[in-house]
């Protein structure tokens, strides 16, 4: 039972790394990319060292896992927002969607 | 050790590393300075869940340890690499002007 419960989150954290990195790889844009990869890379992340802590069922091993997890938690946000601050003061171009003016990118 | 569980640690392990080689490919495409750093926190968090997965692998759990360290310094790396980019477009614009 515990195996299985490990294997689902394990299948489950490595489906959503790829989706998060499909994302990362297909968006126009750097904020929408950005969009793709933290949340899904904290997801996928989490899964997996939550399967960790199920794997081993100690107090030890649940605490680091639980202090992983809560750490990226925690971090991911105040990165991307650094990230994406960088990124939109340093000009970088941004998709302006379909419909009229597509293809269009602005320069700042 | 079932057959279900090897295989999702394998299938998983697999997904992982997919997971790091498409964030290797935007980090060397990239446009940008920030799509590149945004491509490498990508790769340190799926390299954390790569030191969860060697944690379960090798019944060893010392490598959650390195997942903790590893998250700490890729989100210093992150920071560090964001205020970078900010910091060097000012300096060219005072340079320039």
């Amino acid at each position: 039972m515990i195996e299985l419960i490990v294997g689902i989150l394990i299948l489950t954290g490595g489906a959503f790394g790829v989706l998060g990195a499909i994302g990362l790889i297909r968006m126009p844009d750097i904020l929408i990319r950005m969009h793709a990869s933290t949340k899904i890379g904290t997801l996928s992340c989490g899964l997996v060292v939550a399967a960790a802590a199920v794997h081993f069922g100690d107090w030890g091993t649940s605490v680091r896992a639980v202090l992983i997890i809560v750490f990226l938690v925690v971090t991911a946000p105040i990165a991307s927002h650094m990230i994406g601050r960088a990124a939109v003061t340093t000009g970088v171009s941004l998709w302006r969607g379909a419909g009229p003016g597509a293809g269009r990118n602005d320069d700042r | 050790m079932t057959s279900f569980f090897s295989l999702a640690l394998d299938i998983g392990t697999a997904l992982i590393l997919l997971t790091t080689a498409l964030s290797l490919v935007r980090l060397v495409i990239g446009p940008s300075l920030p799509d590149r750093v945004v491509a490498f926190d990508m790769m340190t968090v799926s390299i954390v869940a790569f030191c969860g997965l060697a944690a379960i692998r090798f019944d060893e759990r010392a490598f959650l340890d390195v997942a903790l360290a590893l998250a700490l310094v890729g989100f210093l790396a992150t920071a560090a690499l964001a205020r970078f980019a900010e910091r060097a477009r000012k300096i060219d614009e005072k340079e320039a002007s």
